[in-house]
């Protein structure tokens, strides 16, 4: 399927999606309550069977947080940018996808551990990288670390 | 030069000489006394000498020098390992069972002394010459299983604890198909002395004259010594790949040198059983029928014969361990189980009907 | 009065053991819990984060040209591959175009990168297996990469070659010699490492039908390289997505089916034939030209983001970059490929032996830096 078949797919299932035609992805930004019946669709449907996700992260923008899904297909080799726009800043909270793409499992743990976003539904959501009591979440723009961090 | 032949000279007119002087009992504890000495002194040589070679051996496998610094071609490597090995802090674990902890490098040690109390060297140089010198030998050199154990359980670390299971089952298995191994020979010889044993084969190795069971039931203890002295590819209870350093992983300074030491100890001791069953002991190589070859062998001392065949076996012990990937402890079993086991039984009886009917050598 | 012993007190108890930070065959920093029952595994649990350095966090406030140098401190095994990986994506933000000579060298260098890793990890596949020679059988062939590279590029490890925009200078004149020397060695004595490990008897029972991985689950763990293309899941970056000179050159993706640890091994060992094609196709073809084509001396990408993946010896390498326009990049993620390889390691472990966890892990082949960034 090519990108417009991808944009018109999702824009059936959730009409508020923005598409945006990157250089190489398709990037389409969804509502974040959105995401766990898109994915669950996206990795299902025979049209689309993204069954590869190859990366996971968040992003912290000044006014909300997103989480980047990239997803591939293996059978039809098409590519896709899915991003969740998560309104609540301090306090994000996100359905977890581990139970459709199993490699989200790590990876939202560490989304979790360096930004707070809150994946709810979540097997096992700890700290990955740093300690359990570490305080705050080091890669929102806000985090301040007077001792460890240097300005420049 | 006749005591380079035959020791019972120097060892008579040792006594002799003692009994001149001192009465019966003393004279005993003090030959005890001296015999002990010797022990000692071989113990500690052994470890320089085996380790050394180990690791110039396993260098020459792996295409690089080993130890050259210390001393010429690093000749002087383990002298200084052992310096520091004294040097050392003995550190022992808050909950360990401080006791066990201390008393299982010491079990090792002086079941591998028992052992090799009765290893004939040469002619008439035997501390212990017992009728039943064969199961003697096995018995007691598996009794440094249970300082494996205890060190395992002692140590307070789950490491040390399944290293110390693993061993428990190895040796355990292993022992059968080293005892069975040793008695498909002792259906030729007729005796489990072991200067009987020695003197049968005069006339030939017992690895030749016994047709192919023999040379199967040489294999065959070639496995599972190595494996009944925990060395590599059998060496399941360190594999410092999977248990760090498994039942010796809490041991520090002097104890962990007794168990390095007793390991190479042991090999020894297999390789010299190996040697005095299969290889002729310290009988020197002969041909039947080339006297003049059979004469310049005879010139060889004994005790060359003896430390040159253990050498070789030694040699073939180090070849396994730095070329073979470690077996996993399933796996193991299944061989010794399935494999050795059945196979070692059928050998004996092959060789009693072979000795039955007289068909060997 | 004798005791009745209860089945209850027969009953064999799970307990955990601590495979890390310090053991020897996890490689690095890594801990492993793990549940046991017996020596049966029954849940590996990993815990990350020994030393994570935050990586991401400091190319928050590094220029571009300063961010290749950190990308090479997390998978320090294919250092020039994840070197370039940052300057690709950061060329094609700003779309330059890139003379085939760099192609070409940057092709070659990653591709010794490659062989140089898989010999790092056949040696110590080997000695996680107990065969401790085949250690220094692996690194008495990687010496000759190493010294090549050092000629190259003046380092042995956490090597730098490549720079936004080309190379910091052109080949050293033995470096074609050189290359073609080692690869004549190296094809004589890659058989040696099949005698040595590939037949033995003992070597192919601990891996045959050990840590089954299946062609649904690699993908859907994320599971990328070598391991992956061992269960069949065809992930090639260089075939699916070439970049620098891999649309020039011939060469098989290697696959198989079975997803085993033997499956892993043999791919590997098949790539070491593959990358040895890949440097001959192009030694004696390097086209003349400039090593750099100039750039400014503080990056500036445009407002967007770009991804660029890279195929490095474990597996696809993502950089994700958004750019707000400043010097340096607004967010910048690094997908490595051990961080999702080692998800699928519970997975593959469960049912077995420590014995062959260690197998796993090896077959795995993971590097620390890599997963903690």
């Amino acid at each position: 399927m090519d990108n417009e078949g991808i944009k018109k797919f999702i824009l059936d299932r959730v009409p508020e999606a923005e598409c945006v035609e990157g250089s190489q992805f398709l990037q389409v930004t969804i509502p974040s309550e959105k995401i766990f019946p898109l994915a669950g669709e996206l990795k299902s449907n025979e049209s689309t069977s993204f069954d590869f996700l190859f990366c996971l992260t968040a992003v912290d923008w000044p006014d909300h947080m997103q989480v980047v899904y990239h997803l591939k297909s293996t059978a039809h080799n098409h590519q896709l940018a899915l991003k969740c726009k998560i309104a609540s800043r301090e306090n994000p909270e996100i359905e977890t996808v581990c139970h459709i793409w199993r490699t989200a499992e790590l990876h939202e743990r560490e989304a979790y551990d360096l930004f707070g976003i809150k994946f709810l539904n979540h097997p096992d959501l700890r700290r990955l990288l740093l300690t359990d009591d570490w305080e705050g979440y080091p890669m929102r723009k806000d985090y301040d670390d007077p001792i460890n961090m240097i300005e420049y | 030069m006749n005591w380079l032949y035959d020791f019972n000279y120097l060892t008579r007119s040792i006594h002799e000489s003692l009994a001149e002087t001192f009465e019966p009992a003393t004279v005993t504890i003090v030959e005890m006394a001296l015999a002990g000495l010797c022990f000692m002194i071989l113990f500690a040589l052994l470890g320089l000498v085996l380790v050394y070679a180990e690791r110039k051996v396993s260098a020459f496998f792996q295409q690089r020098l080993g130890p050259m610094r210390v001393g010429k071609w690093g000749t002087a490597q383990t002298l200084a390992d052992v310096i520091k090995l004294l040097m050392k802090e003995p550190l022992i674990n808050k909950n360990a069972d401080r006791f066990l902890f201390n008393l299982a490098p010491y079990i090792i040690m002086i079941a591998s002394f028992m052992a090799m109390a009765s290893l004939p060297f040469a002619k008439g140089l035997q501390a212990l010459d017992f009728d039943i010198g064969l199961l003697y030998i096995s018995a007691v050199s598996s009794l440094g299983v249970i300082g494996i154990l205890l060190a395992g359980w002692s140590s307070d670390n789950k490491y040390s604890l399944i290293g110390a299971m693993r061993s428990g089952a190895q040796i355990i298995s292993y022992e059968l198909s080293v005892g069975l191994s040793l008695l498909t020979i002792v259906v030729l010889t007729g005796s489990l002395q072991l200067s009987t044993i020695v003197e049968s084969q005069a006339n030939g190795w017992w690895i030749f004259k016994g047709h192919i069971p023999a040379v199967v039931a040489f294999i065959i203890f070639l496995i599972a010594s190595t494996a009944e002295t925990n060395r590599g590819p059998f060496d399941l209870a360190e594999a410092e790949s999977e248990l760090t350093a498994g039942f010796h992983t809490e041991y520090s300074g002097l104890k962990f040198a007794f168990f390095f030491l007793a390991e190479f100890a042991n090999m020894f001791i297999v390789a010299a059983i190996g040697a005095t069953v299969f290889l002729g002991g310290w009988m020197p190589f002969h041909i039947g029928g080339w006297e003049g070859f059979n004469n310049i062998m005879d010139y060889v001392p004994p005790l060359f014969w003896f430390f040159g065949k253990v050498s070789f076996l030694i040699f073939m012990m180090m070849w396994f361990r730095w070329t073979f990937p470690r077996l996993r402890i399933d796996q193991l079993l299944t061989l010794e189980w399935k494999y050795l086991l059945p196979v070692n039984l059928m050998n004996i009886v092959l060789m009693a009907f072979l000795s039955l009917m007289g068909w060997h050598f | 009065m004798e005791e009745v012993i209860q089945d209850k007190d027969l009953e064999s108890k799970e307990y955990f053991i601590n495979m890390g930070p310090q053991h020897p065959s996890t490689h690095g920093v890594l801990r492993l819990v793990l549940s046991l029952d017996g020596e049966i595994i029954r849940k590996v649990e990993p815990h990350l984060g020994f030393i994570h350095r935050s990586i991401e966090k400091m190319c928050e406030h590094d220029v571009y040209n300063q961010i290749v140098h950190l990308t090479d401190r997390m998978d320090y095994l294919s250092c020039h591959i994840n070197n370039e990986a940052v300057c690709l994506c950061v060329e094609q933000a700003l779309q330059l175009e890139i003379p085939d000579r760099i192609k070409v060298i940057r092709t070659i260098i990653g591709e010794l990168t490659r062989l140089s890793s898989h010999q790092l990890w056949w040696g110590v596949m080997g000695m996680d297996l107990g065969a401790i020679t085949s250690f220094l059988y692996g690194f008495r062939d990687r010496e000759m990469i190493t010294d090549i590279f050092e000629e190259t590029c003046g380092a042995r490890l956490t090597m730098n070659y490549n720079l936004p925009g080309g190379l910091m200078f052109d080949i050293h004149p033995n470096f074609q010699k050189r290359t073609k020397d080692f690869i004549a060695h190296f094809k004589k004595k890659l058989p040696e490492y099949d005698t040595l490990l590939s037949n033995n008897v003992i070597f192919r029972q601990r891996t045959k039908g050990i840590g089954y991985l299946s062609k649904e689950d690699a993908i859907s763990y994320g599971v990328t390289g070598p391991t992956a293309r061992a269960s069949g899941f065809s992930c090639d970056v260089r075939k699916h997505h070439p970049y620098s000179g891999y649309d020039k050159v011939q060469f098989k993706e290697i696959l198989d089916t079975e997803g085993d640890c033997y499956a892993r091994y043999k791919c590997r060992i098949a790539e070491m034939w593959e990358s040895m094609s890949i440097i001959e196709q192009l030694i004696d073809n390097i086209p003349e030209g400039p090593h750099k084509v100039p750039t400014k001396a503080v990056i500036k990408l445009p407002k967007g983001e770009w991804y660029q993946k890279v195929e490095t010896a474990r597996g696809e390498f993502g950089v994700y970059i958004i750019s707000e326009g400043q010097k340096s990049p607004y967010r910048l993620k690094f997908r490595s490929p051990g961080f999702s390889n080692l998800s699928a390691l519970d997975h593959m472990a469960r049912g077995c032996k420590i014995a062959d966890l260690v197998a796993i892990m090896s077959t795995l082949d993971l590097v620390i830096p890599d997963i903690d960034r």
